[in-house]
């Protein structure tokens, strides 16, 4: 079969596309996006009509996948580790109406936030959810998992997680593709109740969820993906997870490892094969990308016989990601660093776009507050995001998406005033939209600032899911028409700017502001399009 | 082989077009690639990296490690001294030298190229001008390309020129052309350099 050039996200996606899959949902985020455009622009998907418009969020893309599912379909939904927050509804309860056509959930992680809020290991969340995770440690594996989910996904009826890190997401290496499979046709769930969690059924399905788990357990011992290699140094035996197995290997390219290593890409943990580690060694190395999952584990309470290393020791940093390194100091072995960076080498931080819409917008705001003084801005998360940044230094907060509208709210119960929220269109459609329905119901007094630029620009400038409606939606969700105020953001229409929020500023209510202009990088890419 | 290669520049300078023409060219002459690309929010205008791994064996890290870099090559001088712990003690350095000024604490550009000088193999183009005097005011990374490919020895230079030509057939033969022209003064720069 052909071999392909593929990044880890890619590789999952034409995994899924090879084995079946009919249907995608996802909403962007780094490093997840590109699994999902790598089936918008595949030819085959195209040709098949395989469902892959963005969802409105992670909770919505899980909850149509689990749709597809229940009709028998291959599905698969695609989110970053926060997003499964935002969905951790759906996918926890998924675990007990289980899957009926395969289904993935594939989550990628960014450790070291590298374009993130936080660094949360999503496989707390599949062990929370009692159900199994997948996490390649290679291209060829990230592909390998996609059929290979599907299967099992199909054996035990439930949904199964396959779990990333950054640098596997953003990678390249040449995958082989195996035969491709058919899509399956529409078959309901035999069980009719299957999909009805009343507490009398989710009982049920709780205690087959519980007595699952050894099944789970022995396919995890079984697994392709998860080994065992002997080796003659028993002073130390090594479990490597997902992408840290990459990092080892490095070490050892040219000499064989002296010590015993496990293998770890299936969970939950391969029971005998840790124990047989345990039984051959003194001592434990875990080297795993993220937080320490499999560490704590082994670890517990109570000291053991075994001294385990890694993460909460101190042989590993406590925090962000692992590279070659820092595994190969984990090890004993000898640094390799190279001169240290000069210190003339200074900070760059990343920045708005020359001419971004959102820069006349913060310039407007600045002014507009500057006799309330600093604190009353409350922001979401998008390019914008950059206005805590100098020279604008225009923001007071950024914690998960959608809470600028409800944290002005908050704040404007408490008495603040102004209170402002500054939210991106795709945000607020994500999760704007109910946060503003609780202030319109209350009419608080609070100024929404939605900067439309009619993309999702953070992630690369995705369609929008509320593009074209957001005034229509304010309006429906109960804010007055005639505080719903658009306008251009251009240095032209700045007086204007100032005059409007001056008005809405003296409105005691809900207001809605709409800064409108495309973002520039969506708009040179159409410009440069209509030239060819 | 010169088989680690560090790609440097900031956020919107084209590094990625770099890494994928060293990349085609790798594959076609048959060898194995790893290559890890920078998305998402530093794209916006801050600092970006590409690892670039080219071997005759299985490559396993995505990531190059410490010290195990056989060149750095930036399109921006001072973002050519971040990566210097990746540099090997018998690395290049090759760099563009025009500095790309989108922060307010930017360094004098002498201390930067202080800095570069200090090293033993170092290459400084001053890239942005040659493109332009070429006419090719956009062809700066393909000159960067061009210094880069004079010291990848394993990969026949005919293999960088498809890869030229399979990057821009879109963009018409011209833009093949300039490109590829560009790519040559790089070479000639860089070969001119290393004697
Ligand atoms: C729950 C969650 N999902 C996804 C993301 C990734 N993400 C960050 S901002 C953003 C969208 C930004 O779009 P918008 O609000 O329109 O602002 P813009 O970047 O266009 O200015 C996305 C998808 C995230 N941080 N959290
Ligand atoms: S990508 Fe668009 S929205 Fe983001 S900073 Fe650039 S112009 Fe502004």
């Amino acid at each position: 079969m052909e071999k392909l050039l593929l990044l880890g996200d890619e590789a999952i996606a034409q995994g899924a596309l090879d084995a079946g899959m009919s249907g995608i949902y996802a909403y962007p985020g780094t490093p997840s996006t590109e699994i999902t455009e790598y089936v918008q622009r595949n030819p085959e998907a195209i040709a098949r009509n395989v469902h892959r418009e963005w969802s409105a969020n992670e909770k919505t893309a899980v909850e149509a996948s689990i749709g597809m599912s229940y009709a028998g379909k291959r599905t698969m939904s695609c989110m970053k580790h926060v997003g499964l927050n935002v969905a951790a509804d759906a996918y926890v309860n998924s675990a007990l109406t289980g899957a009926n056509g395969g289904m993935i959930v594939a989550v990628a992680d960014d450790p070291s936030m590298h374009s993130s809020q936080n660094e949360q290991d999503s496989r707390f969340y599949g062990k929370f959810a009692m159900l199994p995770v997948l996490e390649p440690s290679n291209q060829q594996e990230a592909y390998d998992m996609a059929y290979y989910a599907f299967e099992i996904s199909e054996k035990y009826a439930v949904p199964i997680m396959i779990r990333l890190t950054t640098r596997l997401a953003h990678s390249r290496a040449g995958v082989k593709r195996r035969k491709p499979l058919p899509e399956k046709d529409i078959k309901l769930p035999e069980d009719i109740h299957q999909f009805v969690l009343l507490p009398a059924i989710a009982r049920r399905k709780y205690k087959g969820l519980l007595a699952m788990q050894t099944k789970f357990m022995e396919e995890s011992i079984e697994s392709p993906f998860n080994s065992y290699a002997s080796g003659n140094d028993k002073s130390m035996g090594i479990i490597a997870c997902g992408l840290a197995y990459n990092y080892l290997q490095e070490n050892y390219a040219d000499t064989p490892c002296p010590y015993p290593v496990l293998k770890v890409s299936q969970y939950p943990l391969p029971g005998n094969l840790v124990g047989k580690l345990a039984e051959e060694c003194d001592n434990i190395l875990v080297l795993e990308e993220g937080m320490p999952f499999v560490e704590e584990m082994l670890k517990g309470f109570f000291e053991g016989p075994h001294k385990i290393k890694g993460r909460l020791d101190g042989t590993v940093p406590r925090d962000g990601e692992l590279n070659p390194n820092i595994v190969r100091l984990a090890l004993g072995l000898p640094d390799l660093t190279g001169k240290p960076v000069p210190e003339v080498v200074a900070k760059r931080p990343p920045s708005l776009c020359l001419g971004c819409p959102h820069i006349d917008s913060f310039k407007a705001l600045k002014e507009v507050l500057k006799e309330y003084g600093d604190g009353h801005v409350f922001s979401d998360i998008g390019c914008y995001t950059l206005g805590a940044l100098p020279p604008f230094k225009a923001i007071n907060s950024c914690v998960d998406m959608g809470a600028s509208i409800t944290m002005a709210k908050g704040a404007a119960d408490a008495g603040l005033f102004p209170s402002i929220a500054v939210i991106g269109d795709s945000t607020f459609s994500h999760s704007g939209i109910t946060g503003l329905l609780d202030a319109a119901n209350e009419n608080s007094n609070v100024i929404i600032m939605i900067l439309d630029n009619h993309t999702t620009a953070m992630t690369g400038g995705q369609t929008s899911p509320g593009d074209g409606k957001i005034e229509d939606i304010c309006k429906a969700v109960g804010v007055h028409e005639d505080h719903i105020r658009i306008i251009n953001p251009l240095s032209r229409n700045h007086e204007e700017f100032l005059k409007l929020l001056k008005e809405e500023l003296d409105y005691e209510g809900v207001s809605v502001i709409i800064p409108r202009r495309e973002c520039i990088q969506t708009l040179t890419k159409k410009n440069k399009g209509r030239l060819k | 082989m010169k088989n680690n290669i560090i790609l440097a520049g900031v956020g919107g300078q084209g590094i990625l077009t770099i890494a994928t023409i060293i990349g085609y060219a790798a594959l076609d002459s048959d060898l194995q690639l790893k290559q890890s690309e920078v998305h998402g929010m530093s794209q916006r205008g801050g600092d970006v990296q590409s690892h670039l791994r080219i071997s005759d064996k299985q490559i396993f890290s995505d990531l190059i490690p410490y010290g195990k870099a056989d060149i750095i090559a930036s399109v921006e001088p001072m973002e050519s001294l971040r990566y210097l712990p990746y540099l090997s003690d018998e690395g290049w350095l090759i760099t563009n030298t025009k500095p790309y000024v989108n922060i307010p604490n930017y360094p004098e550009i002498e201390k930067v190229l202080a800095e570069i000088k200090k090293l033993p193999r170092h290459i400084l183009i001053d890239a942005d001008v040659i493109a332009k005097d070429m006419g090719a005011p956009r062809a700066m990374n393909m000159i960067m390309l061009g210094a880069i490919a004079s010291l990848m020895d394993d990969i026949p230079y005919d293999k960088f020129q498809k890869g030229i030509k399979y990057v821009f057939e879109r963009k018409g033969e011209k833009i093949v052309d300039i490109n590829m022209k560009a790519m040559d003064k790089g070479k000639e720069i860089a070969a001119e350099k290393t004697k």
